[in-house]
């Protein structure tokens, strides 16, 4: 039943490793500009605030697939913006974790928005009772706080980021899901097992993730 | 912290000026940023009039190619929810059984289903009825997405539901037992009825989730729903790439829009309600509700 495993016809790991690679691109990107995003929603410049509220709401409402094709046939094919890529492949790679980052950021944003309302009002009456201005009270009392008390929500993003890597299969980005449907036409016999192998795949990347930061997050949780 | 602008003070003469030079640096790099795209789509040609005009001046784009676009949309979204509302009450009550031979596999269900992501569902399904039914090729699309969807998103409700009958006070249960209530009855008649008004902004929110994923079937299984147009539209408008992808994310964004908002005003104004515990699931919990392993928490008011 599980012989097309064997047949070395289908380069299954190499599939997954495309996926982590994607997962893990996306998060240290989206991570970043997530940040970012969250400091304009709360910095004194009401130009960056009103910047910050009208990005995260209208990309969060956008699906991820118009996202992602977007940057593939309309930053990619149309205005031949390649970041870098010189064949299709990486090309098509980089658009990818560019759209997954564009799309993530807006979550990481919120998470770390209420983050930010955890932390006690007399943290940022101290600091800036000791003469800190905003970026030294966001950066030094503020955000620290808030990154530990987030560790749960942003692990959720960060599972959430690892089943939307199967997204990038819509601008034929060989990862994971891109060969179960190769695999799942030419092998239609072992229908079946085909999704149990691609579904347990799934499984071992997001079900340890969830466990381990689950596990972080108490560690790190500010004690109040 | 209530309010974010305890981070900083109220701006005085000096902090006014930086604030101002700030805005100017600001500004002047977003104007950097839009001229470059600008500058980008002038160059390949896409900011043309006759690529934008046919959105304003031709009606047919509209209702030969955009409108049945949103439509297939829309049929597919409420299908997914309609079929997937009951599995999901199913499944929730299910893992809130005394009995471990329906506690554990209604566990198994919803932990398995909410753990990988919906377009393996929807791949699976279309193969699924390739094989084993003759479900017309021009259905199948439509079909599968609608199976991946319910998969997911019943074990995803599911976890709201439960998170919702979990959040009624145990006074409930207990009076219900006080006057000779079976389990039964005091599930369809004291527990049920008060969740569903707790979960309803966290169900309407799904329901945002539920339309973004549609665009998945477009593209990848040639439903022709909203996001698939583009190509249509392309193909007869000129290689207007992206003017139709501004038209159709507008489009996806005002729907959603609208969701959130009405989600929003509902839990605002189910919070306020006396009769009720204060007790709501909102967007939070359902982000919550779709990872594996963890549990949507009702939180008080």
């Amino acid at each position: 039943m599980f012989d097309f495993l064997d047949s070395g016809q289908y380069d299954l790991l190499g599939a997954f490793w495309v996926t982590v690679q994607l997962t893990l691109y996306s998060a240290v990107g989206s991570l970043i500009w997530g940040t970012l995003l969250a400091g304009m929603r709360v910095s004194p410049v009401p130009l960056m605030r009103a910047f910050g509220t009208a990005y995260v709401n209208l990309v969060r409402n956008t699906p991820l697939t118009v996202v992602i094709v977007a940057c593939s046939l309309g930053l990619g094919q149309t205005l031949q913006i390649t970041l870098g890529g010189d064949d299709f492949k990486t090309m098509g790679f980089r658009l990818a974790v560019l759209g997954l980052v564009a799309y993530t950021g807006t979550f990481v944003c919120e998470s770390l928005r209420s983050g930010i309302n955890t932390v006690p009002v007399g943290q940022a009456e101290a600091a800036r009772a000791l003469g800190l201005n905003f970026f030294q009270v966001l950066t030094l009392i503020i955000l620290p706080q808030a990154f530990r008390s987030v560790v749960a929500p942003l692990a959720n993003v960060l599972i959430a980021l690892t089943k939307n890597t199967t997204v990038a299969s819509a601008i034929s980005v060989a990862e994971a899901s891109a060969l179960m449907k190769t695999m799942i036409e030419n092998e239609s016999s072992a229908l079946f097992a085909v999704f149990a192998v691609f579904a347990f795949g799934f499984i071992v990347l997001t079900l340890p993730t969830g466990l381990i930061l689950g596990w972080v997050s108490k560690r790190v949780a500010v004690k109040r | 912290m209530s309010a974010t602008s305890v981070l900083y003070d109220t701006p005085g003469t000096r902090a006014k000026r930086r604030n101002i030079i700030y805005t100017i640096v600001f500004l002047v790099v977003f104007a950097l940023a839009v001229w470059w795209v600008l500058a980008a789509m002038a160059d390949k040609n896409q900011l043309a009039a006759e690529k934008w005009s046919p959105f304003v001046t031709d009606s047919e784009v509209w209702t030969t190619y955009l409108l049945p676009g949103l439509g297939e949309t829309l049929r597919a979204a409420a299908l997914s929810i309609v079929i997937a509302l009951p599995f999901a009450a199913l499944l929730g009550i299910g893992r809130l059984s005394d009995h471990v031979w329906v506690r554990v596999p209604a566990g198994v269900v919803v932990e398995f289903f909410r753990s990988i992501p919906v377009l393996l569902m929807m791949v699976f399904a279309s193969q699924l009825y390739v094989q084993f039914t003759d479900v017309s090729s021009d259905l199948r699309p439509l079909y599968a997405v609608v199976t991946g969807l319910v998969l997911y998103n019943a074990s995803v409700m599911a976890e709201i539901v439960r998170a919702g009958i979990l959040s009624l006070p145990s006074g409930q249960t207990d009076a219900a037992k006080a006057i000779g209530m079976r389990k039964g009855q005091a599930m369809a008649y004291v527990l049920l009825p008060q969740a569903v008004t707790v979960m309803l902004p966290a169900l309407v929110s799904q329901l945002v989730v539920i339309v973004k994923d549609t665009a998945l079937g477009g593209a990848i299984l040639a439903l022709p729903e909203l996001l698939s147009q583009n190509r249509t539209i392309t193909a007869n408008y000129g290689a207007n790439t992206i003017a139709a992808f501004t038209v159709i994310a507008l489009m996806y964004i005002a729907l959603n829009f609208l969701l959130t908002t009405f989600a929003g005003w509902l839990e605002k104004r189910l919070r306020r309600g006396r009769k009720s515990t204060g007790a709501v699931l909102g967007p939070d919990d359902v982000q919550q509700a779709s990872v594996p392993g963890r549990a949507p928490d009702a939180s008080g008011a």
